[in-house]
C-alpha cells in the first residue's frame, strides 16, 4: 500500500502541510509590522550601516518574530481552535502536528539570534533574544491567560523590533529607541481594546481574560482613553529628540489629534448607541489606528531621508 | 509502462521539498554575502585558538 492509497482510504491529509502553511505559523503579516518598524529603527540610528548587512539584520529580525509566532501558535492551539479568527491556523485545522511547529520555533529562534550576532553585533541579538522569551513565555505562557492586561505585556513585545533594528544599527539603546518603544507599547491597547469591543464572541469563547469581560465594556472604553492620552504625550514628546523633524512634527500633530478625538468619541457613547450603528465608531477608531502607527514611523523614515539628503 | 497520475500527496510533498530547497540555498547565499562583506570591511578573519599570536597581542609600544 502506497502513501496515496492509505489517504484514499482515510481521505486525511493529516502531516501532509504544504510549504506556505508553515510559513503560515511565522505569522507574515505580523512579520510585515515588525519589519517595517525594525527597518525605521535601523535606518533612523545614527551612524552607517552597510546595506547587505543591514537587510540580513532586518531579514533575522523577522525571522526571529516569525519564531516566537510559531511558538505562540504551537502552545495557543486549543484556544485558537475556539475562536473563529484563528481557527483555520496550521495546527488547529490538522495540517500541521503541534509538535513541529514547536520544533520550527525553536530552531527559528536559535537561527535567528545567533545569526543576527554575526549580521549585526550580540547587543541587537541579545535584545532579539529576550524579545522572543518575553512574547513566548512572559505573554503567550504565563500571562495571556492569567490577567486582562495582557493586551498591555503582548504589545511591550510587538514594540521591541525598533529597539533591536537601533540596536542593530549602533551596537546600543537610547532614549530615541525607547520613545519608539513605547509608541509601539502604548498604542498596542487601544488598537485591540477598540478590535475587541466589536469582536467579542471571538475572546469571550475562548475564556481569554478581556479587559471587555473581565472589567465591562464602560471600563475598556475608559481605559482606550487613558492609553491614547498617554500615548499623545509621548509621541509628540519623541518629537523634541533626536526623532523629531518636519514630517514628524506634522504627522505627530495632525494624527494625535485624530486618535484624541476618536478615542474621546469612544468614552463618551454606550453600548445602546454602538449597538444601534454597528460599532461604526469603535470599527472607524481600530482602521484609523492601523494609520496612526504606519504614519508615524512613515514620518521617521521621511525625516531620516530628509537629514540624509541635507534638506532639514 | 504507465506513468501513475500524481497524487495530491505527491505535489504537496514536492512543493514542500522545492521550499526547503530554496530557502537553503537562499540561507547559503546570505551567509556568504554577509562573510563577503564582513572580509571587504576587515573584520578579523581569524579566531581564537588558545594559542597567543602576536596580532591579537595589544600595541603596547609606540613610536616617538
Amino acid at each position: 500500500m502506497t502513501d496515496a492509497t492509505a489517504f484514499e482510504r482515510t481521505g486525511e491529509l493529516t502531516g501532509e502541510a504544504r510549504f506556505g502553511d508553515y510559513v503560515q505559523l511565522l505569522k507574515p503579516r505580523v512579520m510585515s509590522l515588525v519589519v517595517f518598524t525594525a527597518l525605521v529603527g535601523l535606518l533612523v540610528a545614527p551612524g552607517p550601516v552597510h546595506p547587505f548587512l543591514g537587510f540580513a539584520a532586518i531579514l533575522f529580525i523577522a525571522l526571529g518574530a516569525g519564531a516566537s509566532g510559531a511558538l505562540n501558535m504551537w502552545y495557543d492551539a486549543d484556544i485558537d481552535r475556539v475562536m473563529r479568527r484563528t481557527a483555520r491556523r496550521p495546527v488547529p485545522a490538522g495540517l500541521v502536528e503541534p509538535g513541529e511547529a514547536l520544533a520550527l520555533g525553536i530552531a527559528l529562534s536559535g537561527i535567528a539570534v545567533v545569526m543576527l550576532g554575526l549580521a549585526a553585533n550580540w547587543v541587537a541579538a541579545a535584545w532579539l533574544a529576550f524579545t522572543i522569551f518575553f512574547y513566548a513565555v512572559v505573554y503567550t505562557i504565563w500571562l495571556k491567560r492569567l490577567t486582562p492586561q495582557n493586551i498591555v505585556i503582548g504589545g511591550a513585545a510587538g514594540a521591541f523590533p525598533p529597539v533591536i533594528g537601533w540596536a542593530a544599527a549602533t551596537g546600543g539603546t537610547s532614549l530615541e529607541a525607547w520613545l519608539m518603544f513605547a509608541l509601539i507599547f502604548l498604542w498596542t491597547p487601544p488598537h485591540f481594546w477598540a478590535l475587541a469591543l466589536f469582536m467579542k464572541e471571538d475572546y469571550h469563547r475562548a475564556g481569554v481574560p478581556m479587559l471587555t469581560v473581565t472589567h465591562g465594556r464602560r471600563a475598556t472604553r475608559a481605559h482606550i482613553l487613558a492609553y491614547t492620552v498617554v500615548l499623545a504625550v509621548f509621541a509628540l514628546g519623541a518629537g523634541f529628540t533626536g526623532l523629531g523633524g518636519p514630517a514628524y512634527w506634522t504627522a505627530a500633530v495632525l494624527l494625535n489629534a485624530w486618535f484624541l478625538l476618536g478615542a474621546a468619541r469612544i468614552w463618551r457613547r454606550d453600548e445602546a448607541a454602538a449597538e444601534a450603528d454597528g460599532y461604526a465608531v469603535e470599527k472607524r477608531f481600530f482602521r484609523f489606528s492601523l494609520l496612526y502607527l504606519f504614519l508615524h514611523f512613515g514620518a521617521l523614515l521621511a525625516d531620516a531621508a530628509l537629514g540624509g539628503a541635507g534638506l532639514v | 509502462m504507465a506513468f501513475q497520475k500524481p497524487h495530491e500527496l505527491h505535489q504537496r510533498r514536492f512543493g514542500r521539498n522545492l521550499g526547503v530547497l530554496l530557502t537553503l540555498i537562499a540561507f547559503a547565499a546570505l551567509v556568504f554575502g554577509i562573510t563577503v562583506v564582513k572580509i571587504a570591511n576587515g573584520s578579523l578573519m581569524e579566531a581564537y585558538d588558545h594559542q597567543p599570536r602576536a596580532s591579537q597581542l595589544p600595541i603596547t609600544e609606540t613610536r616617538p
